[in-house]
C-alpha cells in the first residue's frame, strides 16, 4: 500500500466517532479488479454484496414514494424492492429499525485535494467524509493544482481515487488547459478516459467565442459542460452579495445581476451549439427567471444550487465569520426562499455539497482576504433535510435532486431504487436531534458554517455496490 | 464547348457542360504532358502575370508551367516583397499592372473576394489561384479529373471531404462543384472546423469520422493549419489524428476501392497516416500534381480563346 494511502494520525483522530468498513481491500493492498462500468472503484465481487435491509422506510425518488418494505442486494445491484425481497435469501440481514433508506448522494462539483493540496484533503478523508456522509458518488471538480485538464493527470487521478476511496468517484475534467479560457482540453480523449463532464469551476470562460467553440466540442462528443455563471468583471474581488448587510458591514459586493449575465451568456451558447449545460449553482431569483426561460424553451440546461445557499442567507456572515464565505457568496432570504421553491419544483434539478476544504489558515484572516468554500460532504444530508423539516420539500423531491437527478444527468444507473440498479444505499435516521460539532468531522478541514448548529438527521449506514463502507458507531441495528 | 466568362473565379458561377469541357480538354493536356516534347502554341505571343499575395510553392509552379508550356511569357511577382509593403492598395496594384496589357493574370490573395474586385478593375482575364477562405477553382477542377480518371465517372460517387472544413476553400470549391456534377458530398470533422449552414446546402455533415466515412468512394483529406491544432479550434494534434486523422482502419470503412486525396502539402501523422498517403494502391495524390499542371493549361486556354472571341 503506498505511504500516502495509510492513515494519518490526523484522520485516526477525526475518525473517533465512527468506523470505517474497509473488509475488501486485498490483503497486500493491491488495488482489487474489476469495473463499475468506467471507473473501477470497488469490484461488486468482493466483500458481503448478499444483503437484505428490513424494516425499512424506502425512499424511492423515481417513482416519488416513501414506503414501509425491504430491500435485497445480490453482487452489488439491488435485487428486490417491497414484497419480492422479504423472499431474498441474503446471507446478511439488516433490521433498519424503521429508518429511511434511499438511494445514496451523488454529489457533483465536490472538490479533493489531491493533487495539490492534500494537506487540505485527500482521497482517503474525502472518501471516508463522503462515506460518513451517505455520499455514494463524488463527481469531482477539476480545479486542482495542476488542473485535471490532459489524460495523463486524470489516469493519476483515477488510480489515487481507486486506492484511497471507498465510495465512487467520477472526475470531471476542466474545458480549457490550466482552466485559463484560452485552449479547449483533449475533450474526446479525456471523455474516453473517464471524465464524467467538463468545467472550468470558478474560472468563468470569458472569452464567447472560446465558450461556443468548447460547448461546440463537447456537443459532438456528447459530453456535459458544467458552467459557473458569475458574469467575471462584477464578481472580480467580491466576497458577499451587495445589499443592505454588504453595505453596513463595508464588504466588498458583487450584484446578483452578476449570476443573471453569466447564465445568459452560457444559455444563449448553449442553445447556439445544442450542447448539454448545468449551471453548478443557480442561487438568485434572477438566475432562476434565466433558468426557467430556458427550459421553457425546452434547452438541454439544467442546474444545481449548493446545499448551503439553500439554508444559509447572508445574515449568517454576521460579524465576519469566514466559515461563511463561499462562493458565489451568501444571497439574501428572498433568494434563498427562491432557491427552495425551485427545488421544490424541480426547477433546480441537482443539490451539491460544492464541498471544498480550506485549513485553518486559509480561513483564519479578515474577511475580504480569506478563502472562499465549506466543506460539506458530511453535512449536506443533515443541512438538506431542514427544507424536508421546514415542511417545503418532501423526502422524494430531496432525494430526486440529491440522487436521482444528478445520476441521470450524468448518464449514470444510480440513484434509483430498484432492481438492477447499483446497490448505492444511504440509511438514515432523518429526526435525530445534534448539535454539530465541526471536529467530529472526518474531512481533514473543518470549514463548516453549520459548527455548533442544531441539526436533524444521521447517517448510520452507507452502502456502495453492495458493501458496506460506513455504520455510525451510536447505531446498532436492532438484530445485530 | 467554351467558356462563359473571360474570367475563373470561382466554381459557383461554372455551367456543368462548361467543367466537363475543361476536365475534356485537359485530359488532352495529360497526354502532351506525358510526351518528351510538351509545348503548345496556344497561348503565343501572350503575357501571364501570376500575382502571389501569399506564399505558395506547388500552385505557382503549376501556374507558370501550365502558361510556359502554352507558349505564353509568364512572370512571377511575389507580391509579398513589392509595393504592397510600400503601402499600395489592391485596387491601385491592379491599375498599374492593367497598364502593362497582360493577358491572363492568376492572383492568389489572403482575403475572399479580393480577386473578384480585381477583376472589376482590369482589362485582362483573371484566374483565381485561391481567395482567402473562399474558392480555389482549380485545385477543385484538378480533383474532379483526377477522380474522373479514377473512377471513370464523376457523377453519383459518395465523397467524404474531411477535416477543416470551415478554413478551406479547397474544401468550398469542392463541394460545390462535385453537388454540381451529381455526387452525394459529406462533410466530416470536429464542429469547431464545422461553418454553419452547410447542412442547409445539402451536405450531410458528419462529427465521426468512421461514420463520415462508411460506405464513400472518394476520402477528399484537407490540410490543418498547425495554428489551429493548439487548443483554438481543436485540443491538441493527437486529439485531431486520433479522431480525424485518416489511417488504415478509418479508411476501412470507406469501399474498398476508394481513392485517397489530399491537395498538400500533407501534414503526415495529423491529417494522414504517412504510409498510407504513399500506398499508391490507395492514394492518388501524386495523380492530383499532374492533373494540376494538365487542368491549369485547359483553363489558360479556354480564357485565352473567350478573350479572343469577345475581342478583347
Amino acid at each position: 500500500m503506498p505511504a500516502s494511502a495509510r492513515p494519518s494520525a490526523h484522520d485516526a483522530r477525526a475518525g473517533r466517532n465512527a468506523r470505517v468498513v474497509d473488509s475488501s481491500r486485498p490483503a497486500d493492498g493491491s488495488a482489487p479488479a474489476g469495473s463499475d462500468g468506467g471507473f473501477p472503484i470497488r469490484p461488486e465481487s468482493v466483500g458481503v454484496t448478499s444483503i437484505r435491509f428490513v424494516n425499512a422506510r424506502l425512499v424511492d425518488p423515481a417513482a416519488g414514494t416513501v414506503s414501509a418494505g425491504s430491500l435485497s442486494v445480490e453482487g452489488g445491484r439491488i435485487e428486490a424492492v417491497g414484497q419480492a425481497a422479504e423472499a431474498s435469501a441474503a446471507a446478511e440481514s439488516v433490521d433498519c429499525g424503521g429508518h429511511v433508506l434511499a438511494p445514496g448522494i451523488v454529489d457533483i462539483g465536490a472538490k479533493i485535494g489531491e493533487p495539490g493540496e492534500r494537506h487540505k484533503e485527500s482521497f482517503r478523508t474525502a472518501g471516508l467524509a463522503a462515506a460518513a456522509g451517505g455520499v455514494t458518488t463524488i463527481v469531482t471538480r477539476p480545479d486542482t493544482i495542476p488542473a485535471i485538464d490532459n489524460p495523463e493527470t486524470l489516469e493519476f487521478f483515477t488510480r489515487r481515487a481507486q486506492a484511497a476511496t471507498p465510495v465512487r468517484v467520477k472526475p470531471m475534467a476542466t474545458l480549457t488547459r490550466a482552466r485559463e479560457g484560452r485552449r479547449i482540453t483533449e475533450i474526446g480523449l479525456l471523455r474516453d478516459g473517464g471524465a464524467a463532464a467538463f468545467s472550468d469551476c470558478d474560472a468563468y470562460v470569458e472569452d464567447s467565442r472560446v465558450m461556443l467553440r468548447c460547448l461546440a466540442y463537447c456537443k459532438q462528443h456528447g459530453a456535459l459542460v458544467v458552467g459557473h455563471p458569475q458574469e467575471p468583471s462584477l464578481s472580480r474581488g467580491a466576497s458577499a452579495t451587495s445589499g443592505k448587510f454588504a453595505s453596513l458591514k463595508g464588504i466588498p459586493s458583487v450584484p446578483a445581476v452578476a449570476e443573471r449575465i453569466g447564465l445568459e451568456r452560457d444559455v444563449a451558447l448553449a442553445e447556439q451549439s445544442g450542447a448539454s449545460y448545468h449551471a453548478d449553482q443557480v442561487s438568485t431569483r434572477q438566475g432562476l427567471e434565466v433558468l426557467e426561460a430556458a427550459r421553457s424553451k425546452g434547452l438541454d440546461v439544467s442546474a444545481g444550487v449548493s446545499v448551503h445557499h439553500l439554508t444559509l442567507n447572508e445574515f449568517d456572515i454576521a460579524d465576519y465569520r469566514t466559515f461563511f464565505k463561499i462562493k458565489p457568496p451568501l444571497r439574501s432570504e428572498d433568494d434563498r426562499k427562491a432557491a427552495v421553491d425551485a427545488v421544490a419544483s424541480g426547477l433546480i434539478s441537482v443539490i451539491s455539497s460544492m464541498h471544498t476544504p480550506q485549513d485553518e489558515e486559509s480561513k483564519r484572516l479578515p474577511f475580504a482576504e480569506a478563502a472562499s468554500g465549506a466543506v460539506a460532504l458530511e453535512t449536506m444530508l443533515p443541512a438538506a433535510l431542514r427544507i424536508h423539516h421546514s415542511g417545503e420539500v418532501g423526502l422524494p423531491s430531496l432525494f430526486r435532486a440529491l440522487s436521482l437527478n444528478p445520476s441521470e444527468r450524468l448518464g449514470l444507473d444510480s440513484g434509483r431504487l430498484e432492481p438492477g440498479a447499483p446497490a448505492d444505499l444511504v440509511l438514515f435516521d432523518p429526526d435525530v436531534p445534534y448539535v454539530l460539532d465541526r471536529f467530529a468531522l472526518l474531512s481533514k478541514c473543518k470549514n463548516t458554517p453549520f459548527d455548533g448548529q442544531r441539526v436533524q438527521g444521521r447517517v448510520l449506514m452507507t452502502v456502495v455496490g453492495g458493501r458496506e463502507v460506513f455504520r455510525s458507531k451510536t447505531w446498532s441495528s436492532p438484530n445485530s | 464547348m467554351g467558356l462563359s466568362s473571360i474570367h475563373l473565379l470561382g466554381v459557383e458561377h461554372l455551367a456543368v457542360d462548361e467543367i466537363a469541357g475543361i476536365l475534356d480538354l485537359a485530359d488532352r493536356y495529360v497526354e502532351l504532358n506525358r510526351q518528351p516534347v510538351k509545348s503548345a502554341n496556344a497561348l503565343a505571343g501572350m503575357t501571364q502575370i501570376n500575382m502571389f499575395f501569399e506564399g505558395s510553392t506547388r500552385t505557382q509552379a503549376s501556374f507558370e508551367l501550365a502558361g510556359k508550356r502554352l507558349g505564353a511569357d509568364v512572370m512571377n511577382m511575389a507580391m509579398k516583397s513589392s509595393s504592397v509593403r510600400k503601402g499600395e492598395t489592391l485596387i491601385d496594384t491592379a491599375m498599374t499592372l492593367n497598364a502593362m496589357h497582360p493577358d491572363l493574370l492568376v492572383v492568389r490573395h489572403h482575403h475572399s473576394g479580393a480577386v473578384n474586385l480585381l477583376a472589376d478593375k482590369v482589362a485582362c482575364s483573371v484566374l483565381n489561384a485561391g481567395d482567402g477562405t473562399h474558392e480555389h477553382p482549380t485545385q477543385a477542377l484538378l480533383d474532379a479529373l483526377t477522380i474522373r480518371r479514377a473512377k471513370g465517372r464523376l457523377d453519383g460517387l459518395v465523397v467524404a471531404i474531411c477535416g477543416d472544413i470551415a478554413h478551406s476553400r479547397v474544401a468550398r470549391s469542392n463541394f460545390l462543384l462535385l453537388g454540381k456534377m451529381g455526387n452525394r458530398v459529406r462533410l466530416v470533422g470536429p464542429r469547431t472546423l464545422m461553418p454553419s449552414g452547410v447542412e442547409e446546402l445539402g451536405f450531410e455533415v458528419y462529427t465521426d469520422a468512421v461514420e463520415g466515412l462508411r460506405g464513400a468512394d472518394v476520402v477528399m483529406m484537407l490540410r490543418l493549419q498547425t495554428e489551429r491544432m493548439d487548443g483554438a479550434f481543436i485540443p491538441s494534434r493527437r486529439e485531431y489524428y486520433h479522431f480525424y486523422g485518416l489511417d488504415r482502419s478509418k479508411l476501412d470503412a470507406a469501399k474498398s476501392d476508394a481513392i485517397v486525396m489530399h491537395p498538400g502539402p500533407m501534414n503526415r501523422g495529423v491529417e494522414i497516416d504517412g504510409t498510407l498517403a504513399d500506398d499508391i494502391t490507395r492514394s492518388v495524390i501524386q495523380d492530383q500534381v499532374e492533373m494540376g499542371v494538365a487542368v491549369r493549361m485547359a483553363v489558360l486556354d479556354l480564357l485565352a480563346r473567350k478573350r479572343k472571341a469577345v475581342g478583347a
